[in-house]
């Protein structure tokens, strides 16, 4: 007989939701959490990527680039700021860590008033109902429980193959935790994600010297019209971008400073400059190396490493499940996996059947203009039903705050894509601009019911706000005419 | 004016008269109408400057460093406002002439079935004729009725283009003008107090007027309840004597400027509908239509805030207006919807709402048929700077008899407005709680927070 009626590995937002509601039940719940210190030797508490090193001290980094814009507006509104206005790093990494600790302190808190027992082990298999691990201290220990959540999350990947990468680079993991300020940062983005573009976006903001290099396109998977107009907003706001550029070494110079030499893909030719600081946002890959899941037989993507799972979030293995980060194909965010762990819980323990929907998720990316999206982005509504079959609306707006302010809008922008037959269904809404998760999050609700544009048109705007432009949307790509909103 | 652009586009001849009688004090404004001038658009951009007042003072505590000692100067913020209200002016003419729409700067009223007379600045009358005619006059703040209000006080038709900066300011009135406009003035740094007869923000959620209220009191508001002013004189300085509503006491305090805020009457008195037979609400000027938006006199519309029960609000007018002018002349048949408007109360912390107030709701459907879920919240960019942890608000009324059907939203934080237009659109699609509750939410923003924190 097991220990425990079920064990999470991994003390994230996925596995501490999954966790806390499984003790709803009454059952004997366990929580292995344990950070690998990053290269660089960075490490932190309980509560995973998003507490400590993802959504929470990005949003708050972000804030305060928000800030340093709102300083400059306030001048135009008449608030007298004599210059010269400055940024100390560490004032805002101290408040930022200081607040994130006590996220730490109040999930471990949480755990305790729940009667979830927590360990702070690296845990791995050895067989399918047993996980043993060490302690810091040394001491084997060995868990058996009846059901298995795995929720190990993922970490940044390094890109090993270029010289000086793992040495001298930094990530994401390391980023929020500097005491001193990165000062002229190198962020080297390959393909993805909106990591590099977040955090390029805040260093930038701050009035740090920020370069982006990019392999390819910002923003993969995202709607490609949507990511160029943000790209464009962030090199108008002082971000430089490399495009098409490949780094090949970092070396260490005299003075401390990196060195980083790359090719630039589109001219043939081999450029290199001087940073403080090189991140690395080339990626995630899931924390599953030393989980020991070939030994239980729990089947991997090959390619991927990711745990493959069915839409009960079942593993090949009947009694082991995975949620979060570390699944195969499901969107790598802090409330689907919150989300699936409950829902999780509930069917494990508490009788219930409702599967996790995983459509019309809607997420934003915290760029210095944000940008919030739920449902399909142009291009995959044109693959699933074909251009003819779509409608898409939008417009260029102004908000009304940045009129005084002087601030440039061109990139201000909505598109909603919907099914052109009879009462065209919304498939997909997306906006750029101030508080985008804001606006973006009553949206998706209305989507989720099956929000049509007639709907959509028949609700009447909150005046002046910059959702309300979503009401009034009434032009189309197909009709070629000039989308730029006139008039209050 | 949104009827207008929409009525020329399909062919019509039209014209429009606007002309705005100036206040006690002599302000007056161009062509947009109340929202533009002295409403919605200078409202907010006040609001917004407030907000930054509050933004610098986070700033420091993400790391932002500058002088101790940060004023604010009113010239500079009306001025930069007036500008581009002047330019709001300037565009709507451009966009009436470019559709061919004749604007006259008049004051009309009829003088016969289908005629009117017009009246401009210097005297110079004309008449003109039309098939149909839109009232859509709007409003104007009323004045107390007390000795020294039209003398010494002012409105919001003189706030937003003062010259000088209020100073030390008396707000009469617990309406969302008046709080809206004591908030922004005390997020620039001014003495506000508010004097209130009664209750606050009359027609809203109690509850939430009540903590709107309470936000202000803690960040410096001063509030005097359950008085009147009796007199306003200037013996030296402003002075302004109020009577209890509860007994015989006395107050009196010296302002600099005294704000009247204690409501707006329909521009309908004089423009001469006795003459044509449109009835009017002899209480309160009101114009009753059916729901076309049609007088008691058929060829006679009325659109905006002189509607007899029906909501003052720039975005209603606009929806009103333009589909009146598709069933007049585009063989429209779309009526305008008046359920479930959403709107925000800009104060310092917002409050933004869409559907019933909980009070209205449990006189509708009865207490035990309905659901309320409610949480308090902590924006995450709050923390920081260490601002309020329990002031953050947000509570839905669901009718249990109808699947959990969400009857009432009701949000209080930052950015209430944005919050709650998406959520305004969900309840036009009769999103229940269940679908509330599967619908994922965006991580970290206030929006989210419904979803999985509320309980009961």
């Amino acid at each position: 007989k097991s220990e425990y009626d079920l064990l999470v590995i991994g003390g994230g937002s996925g596995g501490l939701a999954c966790a806390k509601e499984a003790a709803q039940f009454g059952r004997k719940v366990a929580v292995l959490d344990y950070v690998e210190p990053s290269p660089q030797g960075t490490q932190w508490g309980l509560g995973g990527t998003c507490v400590n090193v993802g959504c929470i001290p990005k949003k708050l980094m972000h804030q305060a680039a928000l800030l340093g814009s709102a300083l400059k507006d306030a001048q135009h509104y008449g608030w007298n700021i004599s210059q010269p206005v400055q940024h100390t790093w560490s004032v805002m990494a101290q408040a930022v860590q200081n607040y994130v600790k006590s996220l730490n302190w109040g999930h471990r808190v949480q755990l305790q008033d729940k009667k979830v027992k927590y360990f702070n082990i690296k845990g791995s298999f050895s067989d399918p109902h047993t996980i043993r691990g060490l302690t810091k201290a040394g001491k084997e220990i060995v868990i058996t429980a009846e059901k298995i959540v795995i929720a190990t999350g993922g970490r940044p990947k390094y890109p090993t193959h270029i010289a000086g990468a793992l040495e001298y680079g930094i990530t994401s993991d390391d980023l929020f935790w500097l005491k001193e300020s990165p000062g002229k940062t190198d962020l080297y983005h390959s393909f993805v994600l909106y990591v590099s573009l977040e955090c390029a976006g805040f260093l930038t903001g701050i009035g740090l010297d920020t370069t982006v290099m990019i392999r390819s396109i910002p923003l993969r998977g995202f709607d490609q019209q949507m990511s160029s107009l943000v790209a464009e907003h962030m090199e108008s706001y002082g971000t430089k971008f490399l495009k098409k550029c490949i780094p090949t070494k970092v070396e260490k110079l005299e003075s401390n400073k990196l060195q980083v030499t790359w090719k630039n893909t589109d001219l043939g030719t081999e450029e290199s400059d001087s940073f403080d600081t090189v991140m690395w946002a080339v990626g995630r890959v899931p924390d599953t190396k030393t989980l020991n899941l070939e030994t239980v037989g729990v089947k991997t993507n090959p390619e991927t490493g990711k745990i493959i799972v069915d839409a009960s979030e079942a593993t090949s293995v009947p009694h082991i499940y995975a949620i979060g980060d570390i699944t195969e194909g499901r969107p790598e965010l802090t409330p689907t996996a919150i989300a699936a762990g409950k829902l999780l819980a509930r069917r494990l323990f508490g009788q219930a059947s409702e599967l996790m929907d995983y459509d019309n998720v809607p997420t934003t990316v915290f760029t210095p203009l944000e940008y919030g999206c739920v449902g399909l982005s142009e291009e995959k509504a044109v693959q699933c039903y074909g251009s003819d079959n779509i409608e898409v609306f939008h417009a260029y707006y102004k908000p009304l705050e940045f009129t005084v302010a002087e601030r440039d809008a061109t990139q201000c922008y909505i598109k909603m894509v919907c099914l052109r037959e009879r009462e065209q269904r919304i498939l997909g809404l997306h906006f750029i601009g101030p508080n985008a998760g804001e606006v973006i999050q009553g949206f998706a609700l209305g989507i989720k019911c099956g929000a049509t544009y007639r709907q959509l048109m028949k609700t009447i705007g909150i005046h002046p706000t910059c959702a309300e432009e979503i009401t009034k949307l009434h032009i189309t790509k197909r009709s070629g005419l000039d989308a730029t909103v006139t008039g209050c | 004016l949104s009827l207008l652009q929409e009525a020329a586009v399909l062919g019509k001849k039209v014209m429009v008269l606007d002309y705005v009688v100036p206040t006690p004090l002599g302000t007056s404004w161009g062509l947009g109408g109340t929202c533009v001038n002295v409403g919605c658009i200078p409202k907010k951009l006040m609001h917004q400057a407030a907000l930054l007042g509050q933004a610098l003072q986070d700033s420091r505590k993400y790391g932002w460093q500058y002088e101790e000692q940060v004023k604010h100067n009113w010239e500079i913020m009306v001025e930069a406002i007036q500008n581009y209200i002047g330019s709001l002016n300037w565009g709507y003419r451009v966009s009436l002439r470019e559709k061919s729409v004749t604007y006259m700067n008049s004051y009309g009223e009829f003088v016969e079935p289908h005629k009117i007379k017009a009246t401009n600045r210097k005297g110079q009358v004309t008449y003109h004729t039309a098939e149909t005619f839109v009232l859509a006059t709007g409003e104007r703040p009323r004045y107390m009725g007390i000795p020294g209000d039209k003398e010494y006080c002012i409105t919001s038709d003189d706030l937003f283009s003062l010259p000088y900066c209020p100073g030390k300011t008396l707000v009469v009135g617990a309406s969302y003008v008046a709080l809206e406009c004591a908030g922004f003035l005390a997020g620039l740094g001014l003495d506000v107090t508010v004097m209130v007869r009664s209750i606050l923000l009359r027609g809203f959620d109690q509850e939430m007027a009540e903590r709107v209220g309470a936000h202000m009191e803690t960040h410096g508001v001063k509030f005097i309840r359950k008085f009147v002013p009796s007199k306003a004189s200037m013996p030296g300085r402003l002075k302004v004597t109020a009577k209890s509503t509860e007994g015989s006491d006395i107050l009196e305090g010296e302002y600099n400027t005294v704000l009247i805020a204690i409501g707006r009457d329909a521009c309908t008195r004089n423009i001469g509908l006795e003459t044509i037979g449109v009835k009017i609400n002899e209480k309160n000027g009101k114009v009753p239509v059916n729901d076309e938006e049609q007088t008691n006199v058929p060829y006679v519309y009325a659109i905006g805030d002189i509607l007899e029960g029906k909501l003052e609000l720039t975005p209603v007018a606009i929806q009103a207006g333009k589909l009146l002018a598709r069933r007049l002349y585009g063989g429209g048949s779309t009526k305008c919807d008046y359920i479930n408007v959403p709107t925000t109360v800009f104060t310092p912390l917002e409050y933004g709402c869409c559907g019933l107030a909980e009070e209205r709701a449990i006189e509708q459907y009865g207490k035990q048929n309905l659901e309320v879920y409610h949480s308090l919240f902590w924006p995450l960019e709050w923390t920081v700077p260490g601002r309020d942890n329990n002031t953050c608000y947000a509570k839905i009324i669901c009718n249990k008899n109808d699947s959990n059907r969400v009857i009432g939203f009701h949000v209080l934080g930052p950015n209430a407005g944005e919050v709650t237009q998406g959520f305004a659109a969900a309840i036009k699609c009769g999103i229940t709680k269940e679908l509330l509750d599967e619908t994922i939410g965006i991580h970290p923003t206030c929006a989210e927070v419904r979803e999985d924190k509320l309980h009961l």
